[in-house]
C-alpha cells in the first residue's frame, strides 16, 4: 500500500510537483497519466527515494521513504524510464547483481528462474545486455524490478519505444503482476492506461487534475448530445438542412468516407435527443443514413478536457493534432485525418460567409 | 556494499581497464626498477619507490574515472540509489574495488624485491615500509579520484581532473617553496602528499603520516557520500 500526502518538489523557482496526494491499495494498478514534463517521473523518483521531496510524506507499506529509506526501498521494485542496465554484463550476471544488491533472501536459483520465465528472457540469459534489442532490455529492466518479489512495483513508462506486439506483451505481464502486487504505472499512452489500470490519476503541471477509475472518468462527461452520423447525399444540402434543425448547435463534416458519403459531427443542446429529428429529416429528403452513434468520450478527450480546461468540442478540434502522440498509432483512427478535417471545416466556414 | 564491490571489480576486467592499468603500471614501474635499482647496481629500492608515486598519481585516475561518472551517464546510478543500500555502502563498495585493483597492481614491486634478493641482500623491513607508504598514499589518491568522478558524467573530465588534482596534492611542497609567507608554506608543506611519502622512503615509519593518509581517504569518501546526499536533496 502506498500513501502519499501533499508531496511537493521544487527545483529552485520551478515547482515540479505541487502537493500531490493519493493512496494506492494493495493489489491495485494505478495509472499516472500526463503530458511530458507534468511531474510523473518526479513523483515516482520521490516515491522510490531517488530524490527527496521538498515537503510532504510518502509511505510505502507504512514506512516513510525519507525516515527509513532502506526499509522502504526493500518493498519497492522500480523500473525507471531508462532501465538501469549495465550493458557490459550478461543478463544472468546482471540479475545476480540485482539479487545481491537487494540483499534478497529467496532461494536464488528458483527465484531467478521464475522471474526469467515470467519476463520471457530465459533464452537470452547468457547474452550481453548491450547486444539485446530494446524490447528485451526493457524486459530485463522489469525482471530487475521484480527481484526480491517486492510488494510494490513502480514502473515509469514501461512500454515506451516498444513495438505494438511487445507493448501488448508487457501490458499483459503487468496485468498479471497486478494480481499480487501494488503497481504504479506511468504512461502518456491513454489506451494503455485504459487497458491495464484500475484507477487513473491525471497529473498536469505538477498537480492532480483527476483521480478516478477510467470508467467513472468517462461517465463523468456526458456525451449524449454529440452524434456522429454518416449520410449519403449532397454535402452542402445536408449541412444546411441539419443546421436548420432546432436544438442543433454545430455541425461539421469530416472527409469523404465512401464515395458520396460524409461523416457529420452533430452537437446539440445538452439533454436534448436529436436522433429522431435527424432520421426524420433524412427520410423526408431521401438521404441514406449509413451510421449513427453517440460520440464516445475517450480517455484522451477527458484528458484534454481536464488538462486544457476547455470545452470538449474545442479541445477536440483544436488540440488533436498537437497531442497526436497521446494516442497510440494503432489506437485512434482519426488522428491521421486531422488536417483534412480542419481544412475542410475552414473552407466551409468561408463558404458560409 | 558487497554487490557493488563485486560488480565494480568485475567491470575492470570486462571493460579491459584492468589490463590497461596493469600493463601500463608494469611497463613503467619495470622501467624505473631497471633504471633506478638494477642499472645503478644497488639493492636499495628507495629511489625506485620515490619515483613511483608520480606514476601512481597518473594511473589511479584511469581506475577511478568511470566509478560514478559512467553510472551517471548510463543512468544506472538510479538503480543503485533506489536499491536498499546506504550511500556509504555504495561509495565504499566502489572505493574498495578500485583499492583492491590498485593493490594487485603495485604488488609487482614485491616481486621486484624478490628478484633483487637473488643478487644481493634486501632490507625487507625497508621494502615493507615503502610498500605500506605506496598503499597508503594510493588509498588517499583513490578517494580523491572517486570523489572527482562523482562530480561529472564525463569520463575524460573525471580522468583529467583526477590527474591534475592528484599531481597538485602530491606536489604541494613545490608550491610551498615559491611562497614566502611562512604560515601558508607551512600549511602547504603539511598537506603535501610527497613530503609524507618521502619519510617512508628514507625509512621513517611515522604514525602521523599513516593517519594523514587514512584521514585523507576518509575525508574524500565522506565528501563523495555528501555529493550524492546533496543531489538527492537539491
Amino acid at each position: 500500500m502506498i500513501e502519499v500526502k501533499e508531496l511537493t518538489k521544487h527545483y529552485g523557482d520551478k515547482h515540479a510537483v505541487q502537493g500531490i496526494s493519493f493512496t494506492v491499495q494493495d493489489g491495485e494498478i494505478l495509472g499516472f497519466l500526463g503530458p511530458n514534463g507534468a511531474g510523473k517521473s518526479t513523483t515516482m523518483n520521490m516515491l522510490t527515494g531517488y530524490i527527496s521531496s521538498t515537503s510532504g510524506t510518502a509511505l510505502i507499506n507504512g514506512v516513510d521513504i525519507l525516515e527509513d529509506p532502506i526499509k522502504a526501498k526493500k518493498n519497492i521494485g522500480y523500473l525507471p524510464e531508462i532501465p538501469p542496465l549495465y550493458t557490459d554484463m550478461t543478463v544472468k550476471a546482471y540479475l545476480n547483481f540485482a539479487y545481491d544488491l537487494k540483499k534478497c533472501k529467496l532461494p536464488r536459483k528458483e527465484h531467478m528462474q521464475g522471474i526469467c520465465d515470467l519476463c520471457r528472457i530465459t533464452n537470452v540469459k547468457n547474452r550481453l545486455i548491450k547486444h539485446l534489442s530494446k524490447g528485451y532490455k526493457q524486459r530485463v529492466g522489469l525482471a530487475q524490478a521484480l527481484i526480491g518479489n517486492p510488494p510494490v512495483l513502480i514502473l515509469d513508462e514501461p512500454t515506451v519505444g516498444l513495438d505494438p506486439s511487445q507493448m501488448k506483451e508487457i501490458r499483459t505481464l503487468i496485468k498479471k503482476l497486478g494480481r499480487n502486487h501494488t503497481v504504479i504505472l506511468s504512461s502518456h499512452i491513454l489506451s494503455e492506461i485504459q487497458q491495464v489500470c484500475d484507477r487513473v490519476i491525471i497529473i498536469n503541471n505538477g498537480v492532480v487534475a483527476a483521480d478516478d477509475t477510467a470508467d467513472n472518468l468517462s461517465k463523468k462527461v456526458s456525451t449524449d448530445h454529440r452524434l456522429i452520423v454518416r449520410i449519403e447525399g449532397d454535402k452542402g444540402e445536408i449541412l444546411r438542412e441539419l443546421r436548420s434543425i432546432n436544438g442543433i448547435i454545430k455541425v461539421s463534416a469530416d472527409i469523404e468516407k465512401e464515395k458520396g458519403v460524409y461523416e457529420y459531427e452533430i452537437e446539440s443542446n445538452e439533454n436534448m435527443d436529436v436522433r429522431k429529428k435527424v432520421s426524420t429529416l433524412a427520410r423526408e429528403k431521401g438521404w441514406d443514413i449509413l451510421l449513427m452513434k453517440t460520440m464516445e468520450m475517450s480517455l484522451e478527450d477527458i484528458f484534454l478536457k481536464i488538462t486544457m480546461g476547455e470545452g470538449i468540442g474545442a479541445a477536440d478540434n483544436e488540440s488533436r493534432s498537437d497531442t497526436a502522440d497521446l494516442a497510440e498509432p494503432s489506437g485512434n483512427t482519426d488522428t491521421n485525418t486531422d488536417k483534412d478535417t480542419e481544412t475542410q471545416q475552414d473552407n466551409e466556414k468561408e463558404g458560409e460567409k | 556494499m558487497g554487490a557493488v564491490f563485486r560488480r565494480e571489480f568485475g567491470s575492470f576486467f570486462t571493460s579491459s581497464i584492468a589490463y590497461v592499468f596493469l600493463a601500463a603500471f608494469y611497463l613503467i614501474s619495470g622501467f624505473f626498477f631497471y633504471e633506478e635499482t638494477l642499472a645503478s647496481g644497488t639493492s636499495d629500492m628507495s629511489s625506485f619507490f620515490y619515483s613511483i608515486l608520480i606514476i601512481v598519481a597518473l594511473l589511479i585516475p584511469v581506475l577511478t574515472m568511470k566509478s560514478f561518472s559512467e553510472e551517471k551517464r548510463q543512468k544506472t546510478e538510479q538503480g543503485l540509489l533506489t536499491a536498499p543500500i546506504s550511500l556509504t555502502g555504495m561509495v565504499l563498495g566502489k572505493y574498495f574495488a578500485v583499492f583492491l585493483m590498485y593493490v594487485i597492481g603495485i604488488s609487482i614491486t614485491l616481486l621486484y624485491a624478490c628478484i633483487l634478493s637473488f643478487y644481493g641482500t634486501v632490507d625487507w623491513l625497508m621494502i615493507m615500509s615503502n610498500y605500506m607508504a605506496l598503499v597508503l598514499a594510493g588509498a588517499a589518491f583513490i578517494a580523491v579520484g572517486v570523489f572527482i568522478s562523482s562530480l561529472t558524467e564525463n569520463q575524460m573530465v573525471a580522468a583529467v581532473g583526477g590527474i591534475i588534482s592528484l599531481l597538485f596534492l602530491a606536489m604541494l611542497d613545490l608550491i610551498a617553496r615559491l611562497i614566502d609567507i611562512d604560515y601558508i608554506s607551512d600549511v602547504l608543506n603539511a598537506l603535501a602528499f610527497y613530503n609524507k611519502y618521502n619519510e617512508f622512503t628514507v625509512g621513517i615509519f611515522n604514525l602521523s603520516s599513516v593517519l594523514f593518509y587514512i584521514s585523507a581517504a576518509f575525508i574524500f569518501n565522506f565528501l563523495t557520500v555528501r555529493v550524492f546526499e546533496k543531489r538527492r536533496w537539491s
